[in-house]
């Protein structure tokens, strides 16, 4: 079984290597929903599922968190991605597949998926009625 | 929601909006005695009496995004409909304790589930928050308190990826051990 000796072996591994990440204007933010209404409709996979991806491609300019209630219970889960002088983009109805294509198109290709988005969730609800 | 571990990461939630700088996680769980029981146990701003009494009810919120609050009825509805018991207690300044008890055996007690995950999750994304973290089944126990991981990491977050992966894997191993193939 692991052991927290494993821990220092990391430690000494990367005391030397470790540049403390600014968490300044540089960072874009990506911010999950986590209240009850988030929790219960599936937010948790998903903030692991974003906190991993972004570990595995290195996006060092990015920084994954959580908050509470957003105030659109409906559409939970929502992502909200906050990049340095941009309008935030709200993502909607969010599963871990639509998580993972918002960290490669939005986050690496810089196009926000504007289908995920709540104006276009909200238009197309508009337009069936 | 259909874990329990779920319940536990919402509540968790009330205890860090309570600006606690320290939580504790204990989950028992005692087989012969037929019980699950969770003990949540945070440092923050606490309650006052009267807020306490309305804390049970749905139609009772802090928040002002919207007028319903249901982590805490969705909990006590989780623990009571397995024959349990539920139970709060408060002091403003002081903290708060939330304890859970559900009947283990009960055809309507929720999975623990993914608790590895809920604790992961708290773990590194609340770096300044001390956590102690203890599960226990039957005569076997786990803990883990984020004040070791501290002292051996120093300045070094938990969220890098070679730390966050090996909290990741010590919960889970550690859980692997204890449960020995048994579905909690």
């Amino acid at each position: 079984m692991k052991s927290l000796d494993e821990l220092r072996e990391i430690r000494e591994r990367m005391q030397s290597q470790v540049s403390l990440r600014s968490e300044d204007h540089t960072q874009t933010r990506v911010v999950v929903g986590m209240a009850t209404c988030g929790i219960a409709s599936g937010a948790r996979p998903i903030l692991a599922a974003l906190a991993e991806a972004v570990q595995e491609k290195k996006l060092d300019n990015v920084t994954v968190t959580q908050t509470g209630c957003i105030g659109l219970c409906q559409y939970e889960p929502v992502v909200e991605v906050i990049e340095p002088n941009k309008e935030k983009v709200t993502y909607v109805n969010m599963t871990v597949e639509k998580a993972l294509e918002v960290v490669d198109l939005h986050l690496i290709k810089k196009e926000p998926v504007i289908k995920y988005t709540i104006g276009a969730v909200t238009d197309s609800a508009a337009r069936r009625k | 929601m259909d874990e329990i571990s779920l319940n536990i990461l919402d509540i968790v939630q009330n205890s860090i909006k309570a600006k606690a700088s320290s939580i504790s996680i204990s989950i028992d769980i005692d087989r012969r005695k037929d019980l699950l029981s969770i003990i949540i146990k945070d440092n923050g701003e606490g309650m006052s009496k009267d807020q306490l009494e309305k804390v049970e009810d749905p139609f009772y919120t802090t928040r002002t995004t919207r007028k319903v609050g249901l982590g805490i009825p969705f909990f006590k509805y989780a623990a009571i409909s397995t024959g349990g018991n539920f139970a709060i207690s408060s002091n403003l300044g002081e903290g708060t304790v939330v304890r859970a008890e559900f009947i283990f055996s009960h055809i309507d007690r929720m999975p623990l589930g993914n608790i590895v995950e809920t604790m992961h999750l708290l773990i590194t994304m609340h770096q300044n928050i001390h956590f102690l973290y203890t599960y226990k089944l039957d005569n076997d126990i786990f803990s883990l308190d984020t004040k070791d991981l501290k002292e051996i990491l120093g300045d070094i977050p938990f969220n890098v990826p070679e730390v966050s992966n090996f909290i990741k894997e010590f919960l889970l191993e550690s859980h692997n051990e204890i449960n020995r193939g048994s579905y909690i």
